[in-house]
C-alpha cells in the first residue's frame, strides 16, 4: 500500500517539476499573445535557438557558465526585438492569420537554419549542479529538474509582480486590452509589442538552458514547443497564472499517464494524454481555466 | 488653445470624410460640436488626437495646432505628451484592469510615480465614486461609473485640452447631469479647454460657451452657445422645440420637413 502511495508521490513530484518547466516556455507564448494578440507558433524554436547558442558557447572551454547564460539572454532579447521590428511590425493591422503564417514560416526557417549554423550533432549543456538525485521523502528528482522548477517559479513571481505592480506592466496590459485607447493614453504601443517579444526571448533563453541540459540540444528540442499548446489552452491563452496551472496539470497528467497507463499499452500515452485533456477543456471552457472572459454588461 | 484649420480627412486614401473643417477651441472653456450620426464629429476628434492613423485615415489638408505646435500627422502617443487627452465614445475603459490600474495607465506620460499618485488622488476628489470602486475590475462597473473613469483616466496625463466624445451616451438623465456638472467644475478649476461632441444638444449648449454644427463633413453653423440655442433650426432639429419654444410633439412633425438639411 505505502509502496503504491510512494509511487504516486514520485509520479506527482516528477509531474510538478516537468510541469513547471513547461509553464516557463508557455509563459513566452502567453506574454506575446497577451500584449500583441499574436499566436506564436515558433515558441519551441525560440527555445531551440537559445539551447543551441548556450550549448555552442559552453563548448568553448574558456567560457564560464555565467557568461554563456548572460550572452544567451542578451542574444535572445535582441532576437525578440529584431523579430518584432522586421517580421511582425509590417503585419500590424493585418488579419490574424497573416501573423500565424509568419510565425509558422519562422519556425520552419529556424529549424532549418539551426543545424546549418550550429551543426546537427546533439550537444550537451552541462550545468555545474551535479547528477546526484535530490531526495524528497520516498521519491527523488534529478537536480536539473529541481533547478528548472526553481527558475520557473522565480520568473513567475517576477512577471506577476511586473504586471500587477509596475507601471510598465499595467501599460502593457492596457495595450492588450485596447490598442487604440492605449495609444491615446500616450502609450507607445509598438514599443510594448517589442518588449513583449523581448520578454518571450528571455523565457525562451531560460527554457533553452534548462530543457537543453535535460534533453540535450539538437533540432528535436523544438518539439517541447508542441506542449505549449495544451498548456496555454488549458490555462487560458492570456493568463500568466493560467500558464503556471496549465503547465502543472499537463506535467502531472503526463507523468501519471506514463506511470499508470504505459505498462498496459506499451508506452506512448504521455505524448497524447495532454491533447485529450486539451480537447476536453475546449469543450467545457473555451477560454481556458483562467482566460479572459469577454465582459458583457447587461 | 486648440485650432483646427480647414482640415480634410481621407480614409483608405479614397473616402473623403471631412471637407474643410475649422474649429477653434478656446482656453478654459467648453466648445461643443453638434451634428447627426455620421456627420464626422468623431472623425474630427480622432484627427486631432492622432488615433486616425490606426484606422487608415489621414489628414490630407489643413493644420491642427495646440498653441503654436502643429500636431497634424503626429502619432497619438506624442500628441498626448503635448497635453491633449481624448475621452472615447462608448467609454472604452480597459475592461480587464481595475479602476485604479486604468488610472495608472492613463498617467503613462508622467515621468515619476509620485506625480501619478497625486493625479489619482485628484481624480478621486472629483469622482469620489471611483475611489469606492478602486480595486474593482472596471469592466463590471456601471455605465455611469465607467464614464467617470474614462474622464478621470483622461485627466491623468494632466492635459490642457480634453476631447470629450458623447459622455451622455446611454446614461440616465440624472447621471448625465451629474457628469456634466463635474466636467463644468473641472473646466473652471483645472483651467481645461474642452471640445465636447454631443448628440444631447440641450445639455451641450447649456454648458458650452461656443458651438459648431456639423453635417456631412462640413461645419454648417457656428456661434456662441446662447445664440445657437435661439436658432430656429437648432431648436427644431436638435432641441425638439417648436417655434414658440414649447416641447414639440412628434405627431405634429412633418416628416419631409424633419429631413431638412442646411446643405442641399
Amino acid at each position: 500500500m505505502s509502496e503504491d502511495l510512494g509511487f504516486l508521490f514520485a509520479l506527482l513530484l516528477n509531474g510538478v517539476s516537468i510541469g513547471l518547466m513547461y509553464s516557463l516556455i508557455a509563459l513566452g507564448f502567453v506574454l506575446v499573445y497577451k500584449a500583441t494578440d499574436a499566436i506564436n507558433f515558433a515558441q519551441g524554436e525560440f527555445v531551440m535557438v537559445a539551447g543551441l547558442i548556450v550549448a555552442m558557447l559552453l563548448s568553448f572551454e574558456s567560457v564560464p557558465l555565467a557568461v554563456a547564460v548572460a550572452v544567451t539572454l542578451a542574444v535572445m532579447i535582441g532576437f525578440g526585438f529584431g523579430l518584432e521590428r522586421v517580421v511582425l511590425r509590417p503585419l500590424l493591422g493585418r488579419p490574424v492569420v497573416a501573423v500565424i503564417m509568419a510565425t509558422i514560416g519562422l519556425a520552419a526557417i529556424l529549424r532549418g537554419l539551426g543545424p546549418v549554423v550550429f551543426g546537427s550533432e546533439t550537444r550537451a549543456v552541462s550545468l555545474p549542479i551535479g547528477d546526484e538525485p535530490i531526495v524528497f521523502g520516498p521519491a527523488s528528482l534529478p537536480p536539473i529538474q529541481v533547478a528548472g522548477a526553481v527558475v520557473a517559479i522565480v520568473f513567475f513571481l517576477a512577471f506577476s509582480w511586473f504586471f500587477k505592480r509596475s507601471r510598465m506592466g499595467v501599460a502593457m496590459r492596457a495595450v492588450a486590452d485596447n490598442q487604440q485607447v492605449a495609444q491615446a493614453m500616450g502609450i507607445n504601443v509598438e514599443r510594448y509589442f517589442a518588449l513583449a517579444w523581448a520578454m518571450a526571448g528571455v523565457v525562451s533563453a531560460l527554457g533553452g538552458i534548462v530543457w537543453g541540459s535535460m534533453l540535450g540540444v539538437d533540432v528535436h528540442l523544438a518539439l517541447v514547443g508542441l506542449k505549449v499548446f495544451p498548456v496555454v489552452i488549458l490555462g487560458g491563452l492570456d493568463s500568466i497564472g493560467g500558464a503556471l496551472v496549465g503547465g502543472l496539470i499537463i506535467g502531472i497528467v503526463e507523468s501519471l499517464a506514463a506511470g499508470y497507463l504505459d505498462p498496459y499499452v506499451g508506452g506512448g500515452t504521455k505524448d497524447f494524454a495532454p491533447y485529450v485533456l486539451m480537447i476536453l477543456v475546449l469543450m467545457i471552457r473555451p477560454y481556458g481555466i483562467f482566460g479572459k472572459r469577454k465582459i458583457e454588461r447587461v | 488653445m486648440l485650432a483646427i484649420n480647414n482640415i480634410e480627412v481621407v480614409y483608405d486614401r479614397v473616402i473623403l470624410v471631412l471637407k474643410g473643417v475649422s474649429i477653434d477651441v478656446r482656453e478654459g472653456a467648453i466648445t461643443t460640436l453638434l451634428g447627426a450620426n455620421g456627420a464626422g464629429k468623431t472623425t474630427t476628434l480622432k484627427a486631432i488626437s492622432g488615433v486616425l492613423h490606426s484606422e487608415r485615415g489621414e489628414v490630407t489638408k489643413g493644420t491642427i495646432q495646440i498653441g503654436d505646435r502643429r500636431i497634424d500627422g503626429m502619432r497619438a502617443h506624442d500628441v498626448t505628451r503635448l497635453g491633449l487627452a481624448q475621452v472615447f465614445e462608448g467609454r472604452r475603459v480597459f475592461e480587464h484592469l481595475t479602476t485604479e490600474e486604468n488610472l495608472i495607465a492613463g498617467g503613462h506620460v508622467q515621468k515619476d510615480g509620485g506625480a501619478v499618485k497625486q493625479s489619482i488622488e485628484l481624480v478621486y476628489t472629483y469622482f469620489p465614486r471611483l475611489k469606492e470602486r478602486r480595486h474593482q475590475q472596471s469592466g463590471y462597473l456601471s455605465g455611469g461609473e465607467q464614464q467617470m473613469l474614462a474622464i478621470g483616466r483622461a485627466l491623468m496625463s494632466r492635459p490642457k485640452v480634453v476631447l470629450l466624445d458623447e459622455p451622455s451616451l446611454g446614461l440616465a438623465p440624472m447621471l448625465v447631469e451629474e457628469i456634466f456638472g463635474i466636467v463644468d467644475r473641472l473646466v473652471k478649476q483645472e483651467k481645461l479647454s474642452v471640445l465636447l461632441v454631443e448628440q444631447n444638444a440641450t445639455m451641450a449648449l447649456a454648458v458650452a460657451d461656443h458651438g459648431y454644427v456639423m453635417e456631412n463633413g462640413r461645419i454648417v453653423l457656428e456661434g456662441p452657445a446662447d445664440k445657437l440655442r435661439d436658432n430656429s433650426d437648432i431648436k427644431e432639429f436638435y432641441l425638439g422645440l417648436n417655434e414658440g419654444g414649447a416641447r414639440k410633439s412628434y405627431r405634429d412633425t412633418k416628416h419631409y420637413k424633419r429631413r431638412k438639411r442646411w446643405l442641399s
